[in-house]
C-alpha cells in the first residue's frame, strides 16, 4: 500500500507555545455518530459563547437515518456554531474548526464540502490502531482522502483520556470534546460549569460531577497539548438578552399571545413547538392536544377557536395537505385560527429534518375555491416569538386564518436576541359573553371592509349555525348568485384592508441601484451578509425582506422600479435559464418570484436552491456577482 | 340541567324554555324521514331539561342528517364531511360549560371520520354523539356506505354491496374508554326520546346509534321491524331503559345489565333482531375535558409567569 497520508498531528507533549487567532467571526463543529452527544455539546458551547456577548448561531447537524450503525458517513450527528464579535444572522460559509469523534462522520463533512480548505480538524485517534482490521484500513483510506484538502488535523486521544476517568467513556465522552472547544476558545470556566449543571439539571448529581471531572480533562489537555487559540472578541451589552431556537420563541410567543389551546400532531420538524408547549403551557392555563392525526388537529383548533379565544395548530408540509379542508372551512366561516408550518424539503414525505421554502403557493393557494387568508413568514428566531403575538391578533380582528411560515433553519437554529418586554396587552382578552342585540346578525358586514362582529356561544341572543355552505349574514344556507358573490368579496376585502395598515418594506443599501435582492423567511441573515460583502466591494446592490405574503406589503412596485434589475432568493425549486428545454415560458421559478411576478407585472428573476441546507453568504454573493449588469462593480 | 357556572352563581337565570325555543327553519328532509323525528325528540328533551340554548352547541358534519344545526335554535357548526367529532372536542375542551351534541350520519361516522370516531370514544369529552344510520349515502344520492347490508344495490355497487357492513355497536364497545353505547330505532318515539335523554345525563361521550330508513333509497331496511314489534327485542334493566308504554306493543324484552361489557358485546353481535337498548354505560370512566382541565390565569400571571420562563433562557 502506498497511500499517502497526511501528517497527523499529535499534541505537544509538554504546554506549547500558543498562537492566538484573532477573528470576528469563526465557525465551529462537533460531529460524532448518533447518542455520543456531539449535538448536546454544540449546544451548550453555542450558550457559553452567546452568554459571554458573542453572536452565535447554531445549526443542528442531523443524521439522514434514525438509528444507523456506528462510524456511518450518512450518521454524522452533531451542531455547527458559528460565534462573531457582533450579532450572528446566518450559518455562514464553511467552517474553520471541527472537532469529530470518527474519521468517517467527518469524511461526510469534508465530502459535503462544508469545511473550509485550511480548517484545523482535532480527531478522535483511537481508531488508527483498532483492534479491527477493517476499522484501521477505513482509517487508512479516509485519512488519504482527507489528505486532498490542506487540513490541519490533529489526533486527540479522547477515548484513552476519558476511559482513565470513567468507566464508559462513551457516556460523557462529549464533556471532554466541551472542554476542548472552551479551552480552544478561551470560554470561562465557571460559566462552562454552570451550563453543564443547567444542561443536566434533570440529572443526578453524580452524573453533573462525572460531567465536571471530563470537562476539566478536556481543558487540561488541551492547554497542555494545542499550540493554538482562538479569539472572537465578544461585545457584552447592558441590554437583557434571552437565547433560544425558533421552535421554542413560537411556543413562548404564542403563550405571551394569550391563546390557551394548540392541537397539533407529531411532524418534524414542528413536533418540538409542542414539546416546549407541553413541559410549561398548563402552568399558563393552556392546554396542548396531541389529535389522532392533522385533519383533527385542525379542526379542534377549529372548534376551540369558535368557542371562545383563538386557537392554534402546529404543523409541517404534509400535515399542511391534510389540514386543507379545515382551512378553507374556516375562511368560510370566518373563525379565526392560526396555523404555523414549519416547512421541511418536500414534495411529500420530501426531506424531514432539512430546511425549505416550498410551501409558499400550497399555503397561499392550497385550498380549493377562493379562500382568502394572512400569510406572514417569520425572518429571525426573535420574529417567531413576536409572530405569534402578531398572528392572534389579525386573526381575531379580521376573522381569518393567519398562517405563520416558518422553517427548519428557524426551528433548529440558536440564537441569541434582545429579551422581549411582555405586554399583558398582548394577550387574548376574555371571550366575549354579552348579549347579542335582538337585530344582530353573525356576518353583519361593514361593506366597505367586511369586517363584522363574531358571535361566541354563550352569548345569548346570539344563536346561529355556522356552514361552510355559501351563506347570508344570518348565516342562513344562500346559493343564489347574488349572495356568493358578496360574500367572496366581503372575505377578500378583509386583506385588502389589512394590507393598507401594513408599511412598505424598508430597502437595506440604496433606494435604488442596478439589483436588488428579495427575500423572505429565514434568509434574511445569509442575504444581507451577501449584499453588506458586496456593498463593500462597490457593487449597487440592495435587498428587501418580506414579512408578509398575503397580502404583501405595499409599496412593491415602487421600489422594484428603481432597481434595474430584481430577483428573489430563496430555498426552493427554480429551473436555471441555462437547463436544457426551459425557455422563458415553461421556466419553474422561484414560489416568491411567481408570486411578485404575478402581483406586479414586473420581470422578477429568482436564484434558488434545494439542498436541504440554509444558503450561505458566499453562493448568495456569487449570484449577486452574476447578476449585476455589465460594469456593475466598480 | 344548566352547566353555565356563571348563571348558578348569579341565580338570576330563571328562564324556562319550550319546544318551540329550540326550533331553528323548517327542517328540508323528505317527508318520511327518519331525522324529523330526532328532531322533534331533541327539541323535546332540551325543553325539557331546560338547557339555555345560547349555552348548547349542536355540531355535524354533510350530509341530510348533518343539515341538523340549521333545524334547532341553538348554536350550531354545520362543519365538513365526517369531521364533526374533532370540531365538537375542540369546542368542549375549550369550553366545558357548552352543552355539546353531534349529529353524525353513516357515511361521516363510519366512512370518512371513522379514524376521529376511533378517537372520540377513546378521549371520552362528555357529549352525546349520533350516528343517524339510515345505511345508504341519502343527500348523494343513494352510494353504498360502511353500514349498508351486503348485497344491496346503490348506485356505486350496483350488483350489491360487495362487503359485510360494519357493526357500529360492536365496533364502539370494542375501543378503550367507551362510557355509552346505545341503539335505538326512529320509528319508537318513546324509546328513541329515553335514550337521548339517558345520553344527554351521562357524564362522558355518549354514542347512540339511531337505526333510520330513508324513504327514498332504503325504505325497506330492516325487513319487517318497523311494522312488526316481534321482529324487534328491547333490552331493559332498571340501570338501563324501562319504558312501561312500550311494554304492551313489545313483548320481546331481555334483561341487560349495562355494567357488564362481556354481554353487551354478545347482544350486539347477535344480528338476528333488531336490539335497542343501552348496551353499556360506566360514568367513572375519566373524561378527557375533566382530566386536561386548568386552571384559569389573569394576564398579569402570564406576564410574571413568561417572565420566570425567559429567565432561564436569559444571558
Amino acid at each position: 500500500m502506498t497511500t499517502k497520508l497526511p501528517m497527523l498531528e499529535d499534541g505537544a507533549q509538554a504546554p506549547p507555545e500558543c498562537e492566538i487567532l484573532e477573528t470576528s467571526t469563526h465557525t465551529v463543529e462537533v460531529v460524532s455518530d448518533p447518542g455520543e452527544g456531539a449535538q448536546r455539546c454544540g449546544q451548550i458551547f453555542g450558550t457559553i459563547s452567546a452568554k459571554m456577548g458573542n453572536g452565535v448561531w447554531t445549526v443542528e447537524i442531523i443524521p439522514a437515518e434514525v438509528q444507523p450503525p456506528p462510524r456511518d458517513p450518512a450518521a454524522a450527528s452533531g451542531n455547527r456554531v458559528r460565534l462573531g464579535s457582533g450579532p450572528v444572522t446566518n450559518w455562514g460559509d464553511r467552517t474553520n474548526l471541527v472537532l469529530a469523534f470518527n474519521e468517517q462522520v467527518l469524511l461526510h463533512r469534508h465530502r459535503l464540502g462544508t469545511l473550509e480548505n485550511d480548517a484545523t480538524i482535532l480527531l478522535e485517534n483511537r481508531w488508527a490502531e483498532h483492534d479491527d482490521e477493517d476499522i484501521r484500513a477505513e482509517w487508512i483510506a479516509a485519512l488519504a482522502e482527507l489528505g486532498k484538502a490542506d487540513y490541519r488535523i490533529i489526533g486527540v486521544p479522547m477515548h484513552e483520556e476519558c476511559e482513565r476517568l470513567v468507566e464508559d467513556p462513551t457516556l460523557g465522552k462529549n464533556m471532554f470534546a466541551l472542554g476542548l472547544l472552551c479551552e480552544i476558545y478561551e470560554r470561562d470556566v465557571e460559566l462552562s460549569r454552570q451550563q453543564i449543571a443547567f444542561a443536566f439539571r434533570k440529572k443526578s448529581q453524580a452524573i453533573t460531577d462525572r460531567n465536571y471531572l471530563l470537562f476539566d480533562a478536556g481543558v487540561e489537555w488541551a492547554r497542555n497539548h494545542l499550540d493554538f487559540r482562538v479569539r472572537v472578541p465578544a461585545s457584552v451589552s447592558d441590554e437583557p438578552t434571552v437565547v433560544m431556537n425558533g421552535n421554542q420563541a413560537i411556543a413562548m410567543g404564542a403563550i405571551a399571545s394569550g391563546m390557551e389551546l394548540a392541537a397539533m400532531y407529531p411532524i418534524t420538524p414542528a413536533s418540538s413547538v409542542s414539546h416546549h408547549l407541553g413541559g410549561v403551557f398548563e402552568r399558563f392555563g393552556g392546554i396542548i392536544h396531541q389529535a389522532e392525526d392533522e385533519i383533527a388537529a385542525a379542526g379542534v383548533a377549529l372548534g376551540a377557536s369558535y368557542s371562545g379565544k383563538v386557537a392554534f395548530t402546529i404543523t409541517s408540509g404534509p400535515g399542511l395537505a391534510l389540514k386543507t379542508e379545515f382551512l378553507g372551512l374556516s375562511v368560510m366561516t370566518e373563525i379565526p385560527l392560526v396555523l404555523v408550518d414549519v416547512q421541511r424539503g418536500g414534495p411529500s414525505t420530501g426531506l424531514p429534518t432539512k430546511v425549505e421554502q416550498s410551501d409558499l403557493l400550497a399555503a397561499l393557494f392550497g385550498q380549493p375555491g377562493d379562500a382568502p387568508h394572512v400569510i406572514i413568514a417569520p425572518a429571525t428566531i426573535e420574529e417567531c416569538f413576536h409572530v405569534m403575538v402578531t398572528a392572534r391578533r389579525i386573526a381575531e380582528t379580521f376573522r381569518t386564518l393567519v398562517m405563520v411560515l416558518s422553517d427548519a433553519n428557524l426551528a433548529t437554529g440558536v440564537q441569541p436576541f434582545r429579551r422581549p418586554d411582555i405586554d399583558a396587552a398582548w394577550q387574548a382578552p376574555a371571550a366575549d359573553q354579552s348579549p347579542i342585540p335582538s337585530n344582530g346578525r353573525p356576518y353583519e358586514w361593514d361593506p366597505r371592509t367586511g369586517l363584522s362582529r363574531r358571535f361566541i356561544p354563550g352569548q345569548p341572543g346570539g344563536m346561529h349555525t355556522v356552514t361552510g355552505l355559501a351563506h347570508d349574514e344570518r348565516s342562513k344556507v344562500a346559493y343564489t348568485s347574488e349572495i356568493n358573490q358578496r360574500g367572496s368579496a366581503m372575505r377578500s376585502r378583509k386583506l385588502a384592508v389589512l394590507q393598507h395598515s401594513l408599511m412598505p418594506p424598508s430597502v437595506n443599501g440604496d433606494e435604488s441601484g442596478d439589483l436588488l435582492i428579495v427575500g423572505w423567511g429565514s434568509t434574511k441573515g445569509a442575504i444581507e451578509e451577501a449584499v453588506e460583502r458586496a456593498r463593500g466591494e462597490g457593487s449597487s446592490v440592495s435587498s428587501i425582506h418580506l414579512r408578509f405574503l398575503s397580502p404583501l406589503e405595499p409599496g412593491l412596485k415602487e421600489i422594484f422600479r428603481r432597481f434595474k434589475k430584481v430577483m428573489t432568493v430563496e430555498i426552493n425549486y427554480s429551473d436555471d435559464r441555462d437547463m436544457p428545454f426551459v425557455t422563458d415560458e415553461n421556466r419553474r421559478r422561484g414560489q416568491l418570484a411567481w408570486l411578485l411576478r404575478a402581483q406586479t407585472l414586473c420581470d422578477v428573476d429568482c436564484w434558488t436552491r434545494v439542498l436541504g441546507e440554509p444558503l450561505r453568504p458566499g453562493a448568495i454573493h456569487d449570484v449577486i456577482r452574476a447578476n449585476l449588469p455589465e460594469g456593475g462593480t466598480e | 340541567m344548566n352547566t353555565c357556572s356563571l348563571l348558578h352563581i348569579a341565580g338570576e337565570d330563571d328562564r324556562e324554555f319550550s319546544m318551540s325555543d329550540y326550533q331553528g327553519a323548517q327542517a328540508r328532509w323528505c317527508s318520511g324521514c327518519g331525522d324529523h323525528s330526532v328532531l322533534a325528540s331533541m327539541q323535546r328533551l332540551l325543553a325539557d331539561e331546560n338547557l339555555p340554548p345560547e349555552e348548547t352547541v349542536f355540531v355535524s358534519g354533510i350530509g341530510c342528517s348533518s343539515r341538523f344545526p340549521h333545524y334547532m335554535t341553538t348554536y350550531g357548526f354545520h362543519g365538513i364531511h365526517g369531521r364533526a367529532l374533532p370540531i365538537a372536542t375542540g369546542v368542549k375542551l375549550h369550553r366545558p360549560d357548552l352543552n355539546v351534541f353531534v349529529v353524525m350520519g353513516d357515511g361521516d361516522c363510519v366512512s370518512i371520520g371513522a379514524g376521529h370516531w376511533v378517537h372520540a370514544i377513546r378521549y371520552n369529552v362528555d357529549m352525546v354523539a349520533l350516528l343517524l344510520d339510515n345505511q345508504i349515502y341519502g343527500m348523494t344520492k343513494k352510494q353504498t356506505s360502511p353500514t349498508t347490508p351486503q348485497g344491496y344495490a346503490s348506485n356505486t355497487q350496483p350488483f350489491g354491496s360487495w362487503l359485510p357492513p360494519i357493526n357500529p355497536i360492536v365496533a364502539t364497545l370494542g375501543i378503550t374508554n367507551a362510557s355509552f353505547v346505545a341503539q335505538t330505532a326512529e320509528w319508537i318515539p318513546a324509546h328513541l326520546y329515553a335514550t337521548l335523554e339517558a345520553a344527554h345525563r351521562h357524564p362522558g361521550f355518549a354514542f347512540v346509534r339511531v337505526l333510520q330508513r330513508c324513504p327514498h333509497f332504503t325504505p325497506d331496511m330492516f325487513g319487517d321491524a318497523p311494522k312488526n314489534p316481534d321482529s324487534v327485542q328491547l333490552l331493559v334493566h332498571e340501570d338501563g331503559l324501562n319504558i312501561e308504554a312500550l311494554e304492551t306493543r313489545y313483548q320481546d324484552r331481555v334483561r341487560h345489565d349495562p355494567s357488564d361489557l362481556d354481554a353487551a358485546r354478545r347482544f350486539a353481535q347477535n344480528e338476528d333482531k333488531v336490539r335497542i337498548g343501552i348496551l353499556y354505560r360506566n360514568e367513572s370512566l375519566p373524561r378527557y375535558e375533566e382530566t386536561r382541565h386548568v386552571a384559569a390565569h389573569t394576564a398579569a400571571d402570564r406576564v410574571a409567569l413568561l417572565n420566570e420562563e425567559f429567565d432561564r433562557h436569559a444571558i
